[in-house]
């Protein structure tokens, strides 16, 4: 699914993010990416999805190589993973629906299938009953919800979740990993940065520990391994 | 793309308009105006370039033959003008009737040259030459002068010199302002969207994380450049047609010159409006699409 060899990033500004990253990520596989902050996961994952650049190394992400890609091809890379935030990133004018369905909009979907999709989404991430709903009335833990939605609705193969649970309270935390379960147990790779001692010690997964940009651990059914 | 996403791009951007208003009337107001400063320079370019072309056609080149020549070596002057491959036509004028016309065209005070009878007529046999480039007069005429028993080439060289260089600079100012008065006119349009943007800035970004083509994301802007430059266009269009058939009527009785006409209100004004319209398009959809640009970097 995804492969790093030696990858090297170094923001314009001299900041060296990631100083050599070698990994390969096999399709179907949950994995946590730990460490603390400033240790480069979201650079991490800001280079799968093409938002940054490696300044070298290569990374290949679903048979694509990366380093090679056009900037035209770029969208295309994108609608094959679906990506959560901390911030939710909902538009707020717009109702739950029209959140979720701006995904196929895109992609031009025809409005029957669109239609049946967002609400199988929606139904999924168990939200059904406020698609008219716009995302102020809802809590913390549904808007992560329909960001989720919205990411899984393209069918992507690969997941990308940074701090999924980094605004919520523990009970809600909870129900989003059930959710990301759920999806990462119908063949969806899931790659999530996280602080979440407690989640990442529980639900036990591959963890990928990032210190300087480099990686210094991981470990199949591993531990967070710092003090929160 | 699809005619359904097509739609939608129209829809959005006709959307994005009237969300903000104040944005569209202030981009439509730049428009309008570079409009009416376009429209106003290309009426009178486009009627000053007619004019010159008109009197360009008018300027002839006189050739004097000398009074010595023979009748051989005069009719020799005609031939080798005949044979000059520039030169349309030749027309021969004699002594006599380069007197009588000097004598109509001063109308009364001619009388005077009634004391020259045909003996003492001061005046030399011609012959008047009209070119298929007039713009090659001043050369043609310097190559004429060296034909034999030619004793004088006129032509007006100053007023035909003076009136070319006035043409040439018309057009080139006039057309370096056009050009100015549209870039300016974009740059606003870009600056006055691009304040509205960054309140659609999130969306735009979302749509890039979900995967929309950098296409998919300028077509509304597209569209709602296309508009504004249509909506700037109607006052200035307007304000052509009527101003131009005023003009038109009534250029007649204050025109003293007759050689002064101005270009005939159809197609003309059509032609102009169509011009205008262009233009106020790729103003308004260059602007709104650039406005974009720097938001599609992700
Ligand atoms: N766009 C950027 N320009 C310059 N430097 C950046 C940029 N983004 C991140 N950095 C720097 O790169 C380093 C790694 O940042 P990154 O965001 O990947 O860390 P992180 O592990 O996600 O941290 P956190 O847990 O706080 O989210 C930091 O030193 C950060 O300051
Ligand atoms: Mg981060």
């Amino acid at each position: 699914m995804i492969k790093m060899q030696n990858v090297k990033k170094t923001y314009p500004n001299g900041v060296q993010a990631l100083n050599g990253i070698d990994l390969q990520i096999d399709p179907g596989e949950f994995v946590y990416l730990v460490g603390q902050s400033g240790a480069g996961k979201s650079t991490f994952t800001k280079l799968i999805f093409r938002e940054e650049t490696a300044t070298s190394g290569e990374i290949y992400v679903s048979g694509k190589d990366l380093t090679k890609m056009k900037r035209r091809d770029v969208p295309y890379l994108r609608r094959e993973i679906g990506v959560v935030y901390q911030d939710f990133k909902l538009l707020p004018k717009m109702t739950i629906y029209e959140n979720v369905a701006f995904a196929l909009e895109v992609v031009e979907e025809t409005p029957r299938n669109m239609r049946k999709r967002v609400m199988e989404v929606l139904d999924q991430v168990g939200l059904k009953n406020k698609a008219r709903f716009i995302p102020d009335e809802l809590s913390g833990g549904e808007q992560q919800r329909v960001a989720i939605a919205r990411a899984i609705a393209n069918y992507p193969k690969l997941l990308i979740a940074d701090e999924p649970t980094g605004n919520l309270d523990p009970d809600t935390s909870w129900e989003i990993m059930k959710i990301l379960e759920e999806i990462n147990a119908s063949g969806t790779t899931i790659i999530m940065a996280t602080h979440s001692k407690e989640i990442v010690n529980t639900i036990k997964r591959r963890v990928i520990a990032i210190e300087d940009g480099l990686i210094v651990r991981d470990q199949h059914r591993g531990d967070y391994g710092y003090e929160a | 793309m699809k005619l359904r996403t097509l739609k939608r791009h129209f829809r959005e951007g006709f959307k994005n308009s009237w969300r903000n208003s104040w944005m569209t009337i202030a981009s439509i107001g730049a428009v309008t105006t570079t409009l009416i400063l376009v429209a106003t320079f290309l009426v009178l370019l486009l009627n000053i370039n007619h004019i010159a072309d008109s009197l360009e056609n008018d300027v002839e080149i006189k050739v004097l033959v000398d009074l010595t020549a023979t009748e051989e070596e005069r009719e020799a002057i005609g031939e080798e003008l005949e044979s000059m491959s520039i030169i349309e036509t030749v027309v021969f004028s004699s002594r006599e009737q380069e007197l009588e016309n000097l004598k109509s065209s001063l109308g009364e005070d001619g009388d005077v040259f009634g004391i020259f009878d045909d003996q003492e007529n001061p005046l030399d046999d011609a012959y008047i030459v009209k070119l298929t480039d007039p713009q090659q007069t001043v050369p043609v005429a310097e190559e004429i002068a060296t034909i034999p028993k030619v004793s004088e080439v006129n032509y007006g060289e100053d007023f035909v010199q003076d009136l070319f260089n006035f043409n040439n600079y018309a057009r080139n100012i006039g057309l370096v302002l056009i050009i100015a008065l549209v870039f300016t006119a974009i740059f606003l349009i870009s600056n006055t969207i691009k304040i509205t943007i960054f309140a659609r800035r999130k969306e735009i970004e979302i749509m890039k994380l979900v995967g929309a083509t950098n296409w998919f994301i300028r077509w509304p802007f597209f569209v709602e450049g296309l508009l504004l430059g249509i909506l700037g266009s109607v006052i200035p269009i307007a304000a052509l047609v009527t101003g131009y058939y005023y003009l038109d009527q009534n250029i007649e009785t204050v025109n003293q010159f007759d050689f002064i006409t101005l270009l005939p209100f159809s197609p003309f004004v059509w032609q102009v409006s169509g011009l205008i319209l262009l233009i106020g398009a790729v103003i308004g959809i260059w602007g709104s699409v650039m406005s974009v640009r720097k938001f599609l970097k992700v």
